[in-house]
């Protein structure tokens, strides 16, 4: 059915089974989004992980089609996000109608000069493929495919594993593992922890299906289209000229009924008319969950994804907060793992990520409480935005179909040094994702690009005698207008003036940024001392 | 509830013409069934709200609405 090749990847006989066993510094339970983008992030600094999988390919249908460019930004460090651009579809504009009318217009990346687009929609079954190519090629991966976890036995300095191949049953024993199995997590279930949350009924029905006249590139969404006049419909294109419908169902709809190939064709006909034509890729009808685990570390278990914490659909808060999940986890694992850092650094692991996923749920419940209002009122009240919306440019702004995923904001994290000065016009807060802007040097084109695996410092100087002294660890990118920087220091030219103006960058102000690319701290003029502080805290001695 | 001294919300009369307000309301919904008038109240409050602009006021009157309930009593 699908146009998609889906390629089997080789099971290999594991060393384990000969007797030739070691104890590894991090297991990764499951090869979706999170698994491999982790065990990436562990290996550009230096970390080996074994990585296991009881299938042995990539994602069963599209799944979560729109990578939002902090994931970009993230798999760029691994070379393949240019990758995931060129094949996917950029957008940034999307389209909202009542009945068959434009009622809202929104377009999420107003400004120019970023590296990559607010989105790319590309299947999930491409970035995996991408993900596990790059896997395959890096040494410190082990990646095994047909390899299950059947036993999870964690003490207090490890966890032991026994895991199930076609060759018979063997024990991996781990000083970390990291569960990113997913919603169905089998180490969550085979350690017996809670998963509690909200079940929600609304049915809907996913049909991805390869069409071959013009394509829309925005996103649109209706609210009682005449072709489905009960309910709400979103259209959205993938790579391959793959359209993603997504139909809203109701309560009481027959899923059997519903997934039928002449079914879903009838609805298609309806929505696209006579002359359309297209072929089936994927189709399911499905229901969703908002659940969030109480611990995301327990003990040297830690878990990630959808195995953590998962929500609607609607907002592409799945995949990405996933990719954002253990992002913000290798560089702390690995600082664990080399001694630099005290254990207690996973904490904030735990307290900033579900702190994301209580705004990811938040948003994605009010998402879903628009498009699914709950009581009678709740429709009223919607029903009244949409009819006001075309008049009135307020309601627009309360039309939810889906608030789409940006990065998360993790307020008053006790590893980021709150703000001191009080003179802030712009500029993301400590608890921000930075913010990207053009800049000009030898080495690339964005500011994303030279910050590093690493802390590093952005500090705006009038001349490079006015920098401050960095602390052992930290990396520093200079914005000057003239001189050579010292050394420890990257120079960059402010191409277009917008490092300073999205910063507030005057002489003398300096932000602390993460290796997950979030603010740490920042300052009009800081000194020695200050800058060691931060970096202490930030570490896990603060 | 906010106190009256403190809260943002304006308790005293705000309107020039109160009669002439009040029964417009009024007429407004006449000629609307039980369905229709929660569909233009739901409009209504809409429009007003993001009028008034300020979430602490339109905290207040959420909750002060409430009075409407048990006919004025605190208690319930």
């Amino acid at each position: 059915m699908s146009s998609y090749q889906y390629r089997h990847y080789p099971y290999r006989r594991p060393t384990e089974l000969d007797g030739k066993g070691k104890r590894r510094p991090v297991v990764i339970v499951g090869a979706g989004l999170a698994g491999p983008t982790l065990a990436l992030a562990l290996a550009v600094r230096g970390v080996a992980s074994v990585l296991l999988d009881e299938d042995d390919t990539v994602s069963n249908g599209s799944r979560s089609i729109c990578q939002a460019k902090h994931s970009l930004e993230t798999w760029d460090r691994f070379g393949i996000a240019q990758r995931m651009v060129d094949k996917g579809i950029t957008w940034e504009q999307g389209e909202v109608y009542l009945h068959d009318k434009p009622i809202y217009h929104f377009n999420l990346a107003p400004e120019p000069g970023h590296k990559f687009p607010a989105f790319v929609n590309l299947q999930q079954y491409y970035v995996e493929e991408y993900l596990f190519d790059r896997c395959l090629a890096e040494k410190l991966i082990d990646l095994r495919f047909r390899h299950k976890v059947v036993g999870v036995r964690p003490d207090s300095g490890g966890v032991s594993l026994d895991v199930e191949t076609p060759d018979g049953r063997y024990t991996l024993d781990a000083d970390w593992l990291v569960a990113c199995d997913g919603v169905r997590s089998a180490v969550r279930h085979l350690l017996d922890l809670p998963f509690p949350g909200e079940v929600f009924h609304d049915q809907f029905l996913i049909a991805d299906i390869r069409f071959t006249s013009e394509l829309p590139k925005e996103r649109r969404f209706w609210f009682y289209p005449s072709f489905h006049p009960t309910n709400s419909v979103l259209l959205h294109r993938q790579a391959d000229n793959v359209l993603r419908v997504d139909f809203q169902l109701g309560r009481d709809a027959d899923p059997e009924e519903e997934k039928k190939p002449e079914n879903v064709d009838r609805r298609l006909r309806q929505m696209f008319g006579p002359d359309a034509t297209w072929e089936h890729e994927w189709s399911s009808v499905y229901t969703f969950t908002c659940r969030m685990m109480e611990r995301f570390v327990q003990g040297r278990v830690i878990f990630a994804g959808d195995a953590a914490h998962v929500v609607s659909p609607f907002g592409a808060r799945g995949g990405n907060a996933a990719v954002a999940d253990v992002d913000n986890l290798a560089w702390k694992l690995v600082r664990v793992l080399a001694g630099t850092s005290p254990a207690s650094l996973l904490e904030s692991y735990c307290s900033e990520r579900r702190a994301a996923a209580h705004e990811n749920t938040l948003n994605s419940t009010r998402s879903t409480d628009f498009i699914t209002p709950k009581f009678p009122a709740s429709r009223a009240f919607r029903d009244a935005t949409l009819a006001l919306a075309r008049e009135f440019p307020f309601a627009r702004s309360l039309v939810n179909s889906g608030r789409l995923s940006v990065p998360t904001v993790q307020p008053g994290s006790s590893i980021d040094t709150p703000d001191g000065d009080t003179d802030w016009l712009r500029g993301p807060t400590p608890g921000m994702a930075m913010v990207d802007a053009p800049v000009a040097n030898g080495r690339g084109g964005f500011l994303v690009d030279h910050v590093g695996p690493d802390f590093t410092l952005i500090a705006f100087a009038a001349r490079p005698v006015d920098l401050p002294e960095l602390p052992a660890g930290m990396a520093g990118v200079m914005v000057a207008r003239e001189g050579a920087p010292p050394s420890g220091w990257t120079a960059l030219l402010d191409r277009d003036g917008l490092v300073r103006q999205r910063y507030d960058g005057r002489a003398g102000t300096a932000y602390l940024i993460r290796p997950d690319r979030y603010v740490a701290a920042r300052w009009r003029r800081p000194d020695a001392r200050e800058l060691a502080a931060a970096l202490r805290r930030a570490t896990g001695h603060g | 509830m906010a106190d009256a001294a403190t809260g943002a919300l304006r308790r005293t009369l705000n309107l020039r013409r109160p009669d002439e307000v009040y029964n417009a309301i009024i007429d407004a919904h006449r000629d609307l069934n039980d369905d229709q008038c929660r569909a233009f109240d739901a409009g209504l409050i809409l429009l007003l709200a993001n009028h008034v602009g300020d979430a602490d006021v339109i905290g207040e009157a959420l909750a002060a609405a409430r009075l409407s309930l048990n006919g004025g009593s605190r208690a319930g």
